[in-house]
């Protein structure tokens, strides 16, 4: 794997050029290229060693990279409502936030629904999108010691980040609700709800007594 | 003509993998595929297959398998006995094998993991095209899983006869040592100056909790000469990343799209097929390499799958 480095800061114009270059890069279908994913500021090229031409795919990458380095604006894409519903067995910590915050758990809600997150990247378990970024006085770190199993449908903060568990799975991030929507369906197209770049809202929905 | 692939006893591990479910990794979707991907394509190669046709990838305790068509197939990668019925099966080599006809697995000599391709290939329903299996996710394959007794896998089935073939296979690590080379990483600098080259010529053994996702090393820590946090970046297939504690883990198969280790440095793709021929407990060499000899070492191994494909040996 090749792997692009633009500067290494979490950013969403950073973030919106390893976008468009991972993009820009698989649009061009060259032979050997496997794969091309984004991180927060990381492009991966997955390549084919053998039937890659090297000099001509860096050339590219040069190519397309300059012609983004002056890119300020992110795109407009869709605004994805996930509605959440706060507390009681879908949502364990949000005590644990509410008293980390020193606010009520009512005050935690308004502040995680209250502002529309960007989807960085994608990782860790298909589906699972890194949303960026939760305000200051509700980013609770991560458990120390990771829960065995958080189901699916999990909503979590893990300090500046939140984000949906697509499957059950281990995991140490502060559980403050559960949403119905399936983030993941490899038998959808496209199978993830979420794709880099995407906005995302919480919208709180009646919690179960 | 559809035929089935009936599983009696699946052995420790035996997974289905083709080379993997590409092009989704934005999206957070594994690649996984085989561990030993030269094995998997010299098999499939010696049914004349397309390389990229599943097969089935038999880990360290071999299956025993009951094959309901008319078919060919062929064995390469680990060193098993293997016997069709009660005639032993020669590997690396395609054999024909009849309806009814009892493949079983037997002692492994060397190496971890053989790969059995039958002519069509194995025929299980794609997922995000491809029929690998990833078994955190549980996608793919079969039901997303390691077989187990009762399974039935759809085949192809072989009306027409296909030419038997027989070639050298992958050379195996010997008593489960393995030299792997491997080239810096991105986050190289961030460990001390010499530790690429502490890595080199020390033994790290791989530990018990190693797995298709990767392997945990132990042996000397490797220490950071800086402090902080990478951000979450994209992984590929043979990085060695080091979390705090110091001891490597390097990522195979069905490792994670991303990761926030850092990489102190990469397997050369050569050498991958051998690391997915070990198991734990064995003992990994890293040897520190240039880019012209990964480059070299990986023309030469594939010249060897060309010149097995020109054979048209009888056996």
């Amino acid at each position: 794997m090749l792997l692009i480095e633009l500067e290494p800061v979490i950013d969403p114009v950073i973030n919106e050029r390893a976008i468009m270059l991972a993009s820009r890069l698989r649009a061009r279908r060259a032979r050997g290229i496997r794969d091309v994913a984004p991180g927060y500021c990381t492009v991966g090229v997955h390549f084919d060693p053998l039937h890659t031409d090297l000099a001509a795919l860096e050339q590219a990458i040069e190519t397309e990279f300059d012609s983004l380095a002056s890119l300020e604006a992110i795109a407009d894409r869709n605004v994805i409502d996930i509605p959440v519903s706060y507390g009681g067995a879908g949502g364990p910590d949000l005590d644990t936030v509410a008293s980390f915050a020193g606010c009520t758990p009512a005050e935690v809600i308004a502040r995680h629904s209250g502002r529309t997150y960007r989807v960085y990247m994608l990782g860790f378990v298909p589906g699972f999108a890194y949303l960026g970024r939760v305000e200051q006085s509700i980013a609770a770190p991560r458990h120390r010691v990771p829960r065995e199993r958080v189901p699916a449908g999990s909503v979590g903060i893990a300090g500046l980040q939140t984000g949906v568990y697509p499957v059950e799975s281990p995991g140490g991030w502060q559980l403050i609700g559960r949403t119905t929507t399936v983030m993941f369906d490899p038998n959808r197209d496209p199978s993830s709800l979420l794709a880099p770049g995407d906005a995302v809202r919480f919208v709180p929905v009646e919690t179960r007594a | 003509m559809m035929g089935e692939l009936v599983v009696i006893k699946p052995g420790l591990l035996t997974t289905v993998q083709d080379l993997g479910r590409y092009g989704h990794q934005a999206f957070g979707v594994p690649a996984a595929g085989p561990m030993d991907a030269f094995s998997h394509r010299l098999a499939n190669q010696l049914v004349g297959n397309d390389v990229d046709a599943a097969t089935l990838e038999i880990t360290l305790l071999g299956p025993e398998l009951i094959v309901e068509a008319d078919t060919t197939m062929a064995i390469a990668g680990a060193q098993f006995e293997v016997a069709c019925d009660d005639r032993p099966v020669a590997l690396n080599s395609s054999f024909t094998i009849q309806k009814g006809q009892r493949l079983k697995f037997g002692r492994i000599v060397e190496g971890a993991r053989a790969y059995v391709a039958v002519a069509g290939g194995i025929q299980t329903d794609p997922v995000l095209g491809s029929r690998a299996t990833h078994l955190v996710s549980h996608a793919g394959g079969f039901r997303g899983r390691a077989l187990m007794s009762g399974d039935r896998l759809p085949i192809a089935g072989d009306s027409g006869a296909r030419p038997l073939r027989k070639s050298g296979g992958l050379t195996l690590p010997s008593k489960g040592r393995a030299l792997l080379r491997v080239m810096a990483g991105p986050q190289a600098d961030w460990f001390e100056a010499d530790a690429l080259k502490t890595i080199s010529g020390v033994s790290f053994r791989i530990s018990p909790q190693s797995n298709r996702m990767g392997y945990l090393l132990q042996g000397p820590p490797l220490v950071r000469s800086r402090e902080g946090e990478l951000i979450s970046e994209p992984l590929g297939l043979g990085a060695i990343q080091v979390p705090s504690a110091g001891e490597p883990i390097l990522l195979m198969a069905d490792r994670q799209t991303a990761g926030g280790y850092p990489k102190i440095g990469y397997v050369i793709s050569a050498d991958l097929p051998l690391a997915g021929q070990l198991a734990p407990g064995d003992f990994i060499e890293f040897h520190l390499c240039s880019q012209p000899e990964a480059v070299a070492a990986l023309i030469a191994r594939e010249r060897q799958l060309l010149r097995y494909a020109d054979l048209k040996g009888t056996s």
